[in-house]
């Protein structure tokens, strides 16, 4: 069975002025899989999933080199358009950001924008974006109040809601959990298992746990290079690099 | 160790210490006395003056009699014509300062530009209202030429304040909104600048504020001693409350008996402005109390 | 077209003229903004230019130096002398004198603000001062020509109490605010790591702040006091209707001057349009400009050259 791998990176590099912060990153990222990224603190995991959205752009003074292909296609091409590529894309940060705004407001404010008119398909799609994000019934009957009165969990799995009603093909998540107590951490892993079958997923996580828990492939960061990147079970049990080896180890990072 | 010469010169220390924060103590004291006792001696003697026909009568008799209304009623245009400049000029300045411009010589030059057009004292300003809107344009003395030289005053005040208001708006609501695929502008215009909103209508009032009690501006581009009535164009010259303190204190034909007038005058700029002000002030502690963020 | 029928259907074509939209828009609005933006630098150019086009004509007659040096001011006379130096020295007069009021007390309430007052205190003094801030010039004129005036009269026994003093006093109230505001602001962005260490050393609160926080806050308070001196000397209602407006140079302080600012006012109204005194008062307008111009770019060097060697000027 072919696998289809929804994005692709072919020898990408990253440079900040010019410090090279990530380079030759070549790697796959099945469709519907989860695809964990880990490694030390500023060993370029984030920069890397940035890339994928091309949030980087936002960035003054940067140079991406190589190619990133989504569905074939790269999105670096100076003919595409980073506002579509991030409603194809989309991204949860590691601090929960909702707008000032209500519950219902929050998930409605990029759909509107990109065309949605209908007040019926509107509705459904908030039901439908909370419910794959296990909130719809926490919030079901408060969807006026302001997003800012939930708890730090819910708030992410807001985001996460808000995220899910662009219907993206792709969801990023940058330390989703790492802002938040182990309860909600682990409704968010739950969460995750299931988004998968209907999404692809690529995390960046500081826990080594989450990413042998929650994915079916991991890639091992290390100052800007790929040292492996593999099954997770494989990693995680038997990897091939001895850099992998005493990271997962706990013997530096 | 030597411990009495320790002592003595710890005490040496803090008796210094105690001068230094005796004339801190007394320079705050007098800045407070300064104003209260400005605000006191005005209000004394122009409290009597405040009656309803003062507030709602135009002047009769030389002066000497009747009311400032149409000062009032003046100072009320420019002042708004000048906010309905400087506001949007302001706030799209601002936009583009904090949201569009990369660091380069372009942004340093408007920067410099934008500090140095602050500085400008206010009587240059009057001559170029008066060289430019006055002459230049043709649009003679009016509340027109009034108002767009008072906007010109007002607009580094409002550009200072809705860049700060800007700057306030956190990053990661930016980042939320561009990685939902909403294009920098609608990112702008939806999230960014209503979170800004609260904080340039406190530096947009501050700006009606400064407008309204400016009196060189106005004195040469739209102001009359005295219209006889009230200005039905544009094109038309008003009174205004600075100029009209001004004009009656220093050159009307009867300083001393119109001096009642004169405290009342001022009395009721003061309050105006004065008024502005703490509600502005007030604003922006509330803004401050709110941020739920 | 709702979003699914978006991520659908997407084809090349489409994808090319969305870009070209959407690109064209945002450069659209990008250009549109930053046009507006420069506006501010324009209308500072326009401001220069309209000056001398009023202005310049005078020097037809009279040469810049006779101009900025001759010692009478006689614009309405037959012959007419537009010597502007008891002008400039009537403004510089007023400017020294109010500084030397208005700085220690600016001084010393930002030190009281930023490093010593309790908190509810602190807050009233800021609104205090703001308030101070935004008393209308004609407002403090007028209270120095009806109050001061006459007291300082009395007081000293004068001729008249509308003097360099008097202008001083008033004019220090209007510069207090804001070189008290941004020294204000100077003295919090001192790195608390400055004061933790002078402390530990076993130094005294007043030592600290004399020694290491107004140090390394010094480029904040000069600014502080340039802008607050700028302030001073461009200030027109308040030398207008308090100084005494007579065109001479003073001799003592208790003598009447007329800086530039208020023989601007005094006279716009009177002189014929576009004659030889019109000139001489836009000229004196230029004059006027170009020294707050050169106090603000001071100003605005002396802070950024702060801000590029980061904290600390010990």
């Amino acid at each position: 069975m072919e696998k289809d791998f929804i994005i692709r990176t072919k020898n990408v590099d990253f440079f900040y002025g010019a410090f090279r912060a990530l380079s030759d990153i070549t790697m796959d990222f099945e469709k519907n899989k989860v695809t964990a990224l880990i490694g030390p603190s500023g060993c370029g995991k984030s920069t890397l999933l940035r890339l994928l959205n091309r949030m980087n752009d936002l960035i003054d003074g940067t140079r991406v080199e190589g190619e990133i292909l989504f569905e074939g296609r790269n999105i670096y091409a100076p003919d595409v358009d980073p506002v579509e590529i991030r409603q194809r894309i989309g991204m949860v940060f590691q601090k929960p950001n909702p707008f000032p705004k209500s519950i219902y407001n929050n998930i409605t404010y990029a759909p509107k924008l990109a065309g949605i008119r209908d007040s019926g398909e509107i509705e459904a799609l908030v039901e439908e974006s909370l419910k794959q994000a296990v909130l719809w019934d926490e919030v079901k009957d408060i969807l006026t109040k302001s997003a800012m009165t939930l708890s730090g969990g819910q708030q992410q799995r807001l985001c996460i809601a808000r995220a899910l009603a662009m219907k993206p093909d792709v969801i990023l998540m940058d330390e989703p959990t790492s802002a938040l107590d182990p309860i909600s951490t682990a409704k968010i892993e739950e969460l995750i298992d299931t988004l998968k079958k209907h999404y692809t997923i690529i995390i960046v996580t500081h826990n080594m746990q989450q990413a042998a828990r929650i994915s079916e492939y991991t890639g091992f960061f290390y100052l800007g290079k790929v040292i492996e990147f593999n099954v997770t079970e494989k990693i995680f049990t038997n990897p091939d690099v001895k850099q992998t080896e005493d990271y997962i180890t706990g013997r530096f990072g | 160790m030597n411990g009495k010469t320790f002592k003595s010169s710890m005490r040496a220390r803090y008796f210094k210490q105690k001068l230094f924060f005796g004339a801190v103590r007394l320079s705050a004291l007098l800045i407070t006395l300064a104003l209260l006792g400005i605000l006191a001696y005005i209000l004394a003697n122009g409290f009597r003056a405040i009656t309803w026909e003062f507030l709602t009568q135009p002047p009769t008799d030389s002066m000497t009699k009747g009311g400032i209304m149409p000062a009032i009623v003046g100072t009320l245009y420019l002042t708004v014509g000048a906010i309905l400049v400087a506001l949007p000029l302001g706030v799209v300045s601002a936009i583009f300062l904090t949201e569009y411009a990369k660091q380069g010589a372009l942004t340093r030059i408007i920067r410099i530009g934008v500090n140095c057009l602050a500085g400008v004292p206010s009587v240059v300003f009057g001559l170029f209202g008066l060289g430019f809107f006055v002459v230049f344009l043709k649009f003679g003395s009016s509340i027109l030429a009034g108002a767009l030289t008072l906007g010109i005053l007002i607009l580094p005040t409002i550009i200072g304040a809705a860049e700060e208001a800007l700057k306030a708006v956190p990053q990661t609501f930016r980042e939320a909104s561009l990685a939902l695929g909403v294009s920098k502008w609608n990112t702008i215009f939806r999230i960014v600048l209503p979170s800004a909103l609260p904080g340039i209508l406190t530096g947009a009032i501050l700006g009606v504020g400064r407008a309204a009690g400016e009196t060189a501006p106005v004195m040469f581009t739209a102001a009359a001693f005295f219209t006889a009535v009230l200005p039905k164009s544009i094109f038309d010259e008003v009174m205004a409350l600075p100029y009209h303190i001004y004009v009656l204190a220093t050159a009307g034909t009867h300083i001393e008996e119109t001096r009642p007038l004169q405290y009342g005058t001022v009395l009721v700029l003061i309050a105006l402005v004065l008024g502005i002000d703490l509600i502005a002030i007030v604003m922006r502690s509330m803004i401050r109390r709110n941020k739920r963020w | 077209m709702s979003t699914y029928e978006k991520a659908e259907h997407m084809s090349t074509m489409k994808i090319r003229n969305n870009v070209l939209t959407q690109h064209a828009k945002e450069i659209a609005i990008r250009n549109l903004f930053g046009f507006f933006a420069f506006l501010s630098v324009l209308l500072l150019g326009l401001i220069l230019l309209f000056l001398f086009r009023e202005g310049l004509p005078l020097f037809k007659k009279i040469s810049l130096a006779d101009f900025l040096f001759g010692t009478a001011w006689y614009p309405t006379y037959e012959p007419p002398e537009y010597g502007i130096w008891p002008l400039i020295v009537g403004s510089l007069a007023v400017t020294f004198f109010a500084s030397l009021i208005a700085v220690p007390l600016g001084l010393l309430s930002a030190v009281y603000i930023a490093e010593i007052a309790p908190t509810r205190i602190k807050e009233i003094l800021k609104s205090i001062i703001e308030l101070l801030a935004g008393l209308p010039s004609v407002v403090l004129g007028f209270f120095g020509m009806v109050i001061v005036g006459p007291w300082l009269q009395e007081t000293f026994d004068l001729p008249t109490g509308l003097n360099i003093m008097n202008a001083s006093v008033m004019l220090a109230i209007m510069a207090i605010p804001t070189i008290s505001s941004i020294s204000e602001d100077a003295l919090y962005a001192v790195p608390r790591e400055f004061k933790e260490a002078s402390y530990a050393l076993g130094a005294t609160k007043y030592e600290t702040i004399i020694r290491v926080i107004i140090p390394a806050a010094l480029s904040g308070v000069s600014t502080a006091v340039i802008l607050g001196m700028a302030r001073a000397i461009g200030e027109t209602m308040v030398v207008l209707m308090v100084a005494g407006g007579a065109a001479a140079i003073p001799e003592g302080i208790f003598d009447a001057v007329r800086p530039m600012t208020a023989s601007i006012a005094a006279e716009m109204g009177e002189a014929p349009f576009r004659s030889g005194h019109y000139h001489a008062l836009f000229a004196t307008g230029i004059v006027l400009f170009v020294i707050t111009l050169a106090f603000n770019l001071i100003a605005d060097y002396i802070s950024n050259r702060f801000r590029e060697t980061g904290s600390g000027t010990l």
